[in-house]
């Protein structure tokens, strides 16, 4: 009984750890290649999820249907965001950088509440419902699609970052903005890029959320503090590090959850921010 | 618009010792600027209904305090059309109901007709209470109702107490205020300790009726205030009344899962969960129950979340049969005429049925208006002494009450709430047994199964 419970329990934590991981991947991403913190990361969140709603609510497209649309459209809004508000600050101070972001964040959460209202919105029968039954080990298998799509998205940002032409320039002007615009990559093209492909991680992860949990304006809120938890721990800018540091964290809440009391969780997970700053202040794979 | 610097600079040199000069654009200033104060006053001191008419002398003016703009507007709209039909219903504009408290107008007051003088708080306690002071000292109001919002009833009573005029509320419901031992202060809305000390009766009851043990609780309450007063209260009947916590949680309302403390009702588990949350953190334990296949035999729901109207619409059939409490249901006019006969003045005039608040505004005004009836006259101290020895009988309330008879402290001991379950995709009563339009469904029927 204990054992099957801890089992159950360590499912749980894995597969929100996953979510949290594919959430942080596109806030580690940004930072990494332009040094810039994204506070409207879990704004993008939620209109990766508010897409999949209307997509589902005006042309009864499927949140799993609708993913590439979604994936699309947050990069647009990312590369756009880079074009009209970040590309004017980037030699800005960093207190500009994040007032502005930060501005952003409030913007698109008043924007919602303007247009969609306050209400709490949900995605009644999606593709992915229903629930999973592994011996004593029960999940639904929304959690569990979304996990697969962390693991998959992840998984093809890893590949494109290391194994592509356009993915290794991203990452050389991550490295050396000087040098690799020395080589001829064009910086303002990489950092577009790298807020198209890191808002378009948010847009995915929005849609996979979507099909199990409340959509509403302020909802980025909920995610976007535990995501820069994971982007610390897995270290600033490592997408590696933020895959592996969101499994950790998803693992640490819902255990330590269990076993201490829920209403510690967001302490204890917040009491790992603290020990990795004071400890590894770069975190589990950051640059030194 | 962009003036040449040269061109504004004469605008002003031209104008400063020119009264007459540009009449049409002056005017227009003029008239803004007369609006714009306009606007304010009316912001700064709600919308006032009755200045300038005349007093006359049969007139017995009631202040009436609501949040008629801001965030709460909607429901401060329909506050204020319950309380004109009260109203309507005491002066004989509209036939009552028989049976109906101040259903037969003024008798002993000659016929005199009440007249209400509404004040906006906007959903704002210092607004409340300037509202209450201006309704007091210049519109001369004889008694004051509302407000709706504890917090804002909480300082427009002070005012009222200072003044020493009686102040009757009918629907906020935070224990602190009858807890106050103000000498003019009365409610007729049973408070938040008595829904919680409710469960308990009704679980009580429903061990009779099964003859199932219903003794081990799990508490599952959100982390706020709310929560936290809930929890204590609910850990002090649970002893006093010999109920077992099986377990207690205390969760962060804005979480991203609810795994754990699922996980941790699930080993405990308890025959009755009892559950305050809002909206959000509702529909993700529901999903979370059903994700995790955990089901109690029953879920004892605080209101808030549970009850709001996207509740049910985003929850479909997994919403079905949670228990929750309430003050008043729509489904009480089909068991009770009198309340069908109101609702139904009610839908004509304004095209909505009652809900829990706008029936108790109307009965606040009803009841109101009795005490002053039976007081004969305008007195403050009168009409104190009349709301002290009222005693109106259930059967003249459209609230699903005992009646209404106030303690030394104001608060009607006689109210209750009423417990529903959502069933069929409404919210039906089930308890008090003898206000009840539908059996309980016990236990939740399995999530697979239904």
């Amino acid at each position: 009984m204990t054992a099957d419970i801890l089992f159950q329990v360590l499912v749980s934590g894995l597969l929100i750890g996953l979510i949290y991981a594919l959430v942080a991947v596109g806030l580690t991403l940004i930072f990494g290649v332009m040094d810039i913190v994204n506070f409207a990361h879990g704004e993008f969140l939620m209109l990766g999820m508010y897409a999949s709603f209307w997509a589902f609510a005006l042309f009864a497209v499927d949140p799993i249907v609708a993913l590439p649309f979604t994936a699309l459209l947050l990069f647009a809004v990312g590369v756009i965001v880079y074009q009209t508000v970040i590309r004017r600050i980037l030699k800005a101070p960093m207190l500009s950088q994040i007032f502005a972001t930060f501005g952003l964040m409030i913007l698109l959460r008043g924007l919602a509440q303007f247009f969609w209202k306050p209400d709490h919105r949900l995605i009644p029968h999606s593709l992915v419902s229903g629930n999973l039954t592994l011996g004593s080990v029960q999940f639904g298998l929304p959690q569990f699609v979304a996990a697969l799509g962390a693991v998959g998205v992840t998984g093809g940002l890893w590949y494109f970052l290391h194994r592509t032409r356009l993915g290794t320039a991203l990452e050389a002007t991550a490295i050396d903005r000087e040098a690799a615009t020395l080589m001829g990559i064009d910086g303002q093209k990489m950092f577009a890029l790298a807020w198209g492909i890191g808002a378009a991680c948010a847009g995915i992860a929005g849609g996979l959320i979507a099909t199990f949990f409340p959509i509403f304006p302020e909802v980025g809120a909920n995610f976007i503090l535990i995501a820069f938890v994971v982007v610390v721990l897995g270290g600033f800018g490592s997408v590696t590090g933020a895959f592996l540091a969101g499994i950790i964290v998803g693992l640490i809440e819902v255990l330590g959850g269990f076993l201490v009391g829920p209403e510690y969780k967001t302490a204890i997970v917040l009491s790992l921010l603290l020990v990795v700053l004071l400890v590894r202040p770069r975190g589990l794979m950051g640059k030194a | 618009m962009r003036f040449p610097v040269a061109t504004t600079r004469n605008w002003f040199a031209k104008n400063r010792f020119d009264d007459t000069a540009a009449p049409g654009r002056r005017s227009a200033i003029t008239r803004m600027l007369a609006a714009t104060a306009l606007l304010a006053t009316t912001a700064l001191s709600g919308l006032t209904f009755a200045t300038g008419t005349a007093r006359a002398e049969d007139e017995i003016r009631i202040g009436v305090i609501y949040p008629l703009t801001g965030a709460a507007a909607s429901t401060g709209v329909e506050l204020k059309a319950a309380a004109e039909l009260a109203a309507a219903i005491v002066n004989k504009e509209i036939p009552a109901p028989a049976g109906l408290v101040a259903g037969v107008g003024m008798p002993h007051m000659k016929g005199a007709k009440i007249k209400l003088v509404f004040g906006d708080h906007q959903g704002n306690p210092q607004v409340g209470a300037t509202e209450a002071e201006r309704l007091i000292t210049s519109e001369k109001v004889t008694a004051l109702t509302g407000a709706y919002f504890s917090n804002v009833t909480a300082t427009a009573s002070q005012v009222a107490e200072r003044y020493g005029v009686p102040f009757l509320n009918g629907e906020s419901s935070s224990a602190t205020l009858t807890q106050r031992k103000f000498k003019w202060f009365f409610r007729t809305t049973p408070h938040d300790d008595l829904f919680v000390t409710n469960f308990f009766t009704f679980l009580n009851d429903m061990e009779k009726k099964t003859g199932e043990q219903l003794r081990s609780v799990g508490l599952f309450n959100e982390n706020t205030l709310w929560g936290n007063e809930t929890t204590k209260l609910q850990t002090k009947l649970s002893e006093e009344q010999k109920f077992t916590i099986a377990e207690k949680i205390l969760y962060p309302a804005k979480t991203t899962q609810m795994t754990s403390e699922v996980q941790r009702l699930k080993a405990a588990n308890p025959a009755v969960i009892m559950q305050s949350s809002y909206l959000g953190d509702a529909i993700l334990s529901m999903k979370t129950y059903k994700e995790l296949g955990f089901l109690p035999k029953m879920l004892l729901a605080n209101d808030a979340g549970f009850n709001d109207s996207e509740f049910l619409k985003t929850m479909g059939k997994d919403g079905e049969y949670i228990i929750s409490r309430e003050v008043w249901a729509l489904d009480q006019a089909e068991r009770n005429p009198l309340i069908k006969q109101v609702n139904d003045l009610m839908r004509e005039r304004s095209g909505v049925n009652f809900n829990g608040n706008s029936a108790r505004a109307f009965t606040g005004i009803a009841v109101l208006a009795d005490a002053i009836d039976r007081a004969g006259s305008t007195k403050p101290e009168d009409i104190r002494k009349a709301l002290q020895e009222t005693n109106i009988p259930a059967s003249g309330l459209i609230m699903p009450w005992k009646g209404v008879k106030f303690d030394e402290h104001g608060q009607n001991e006689l109210g209750q709430g009423i417990i529903v379950q959502v069933q069929g995709g409404q919210y039906v009563t089930v308890w008090p047994f003898d206000v009840a339009t539908k059996p309980v469904v016990y236990p939740m029927p399995a999530w697979d199964k239904r």
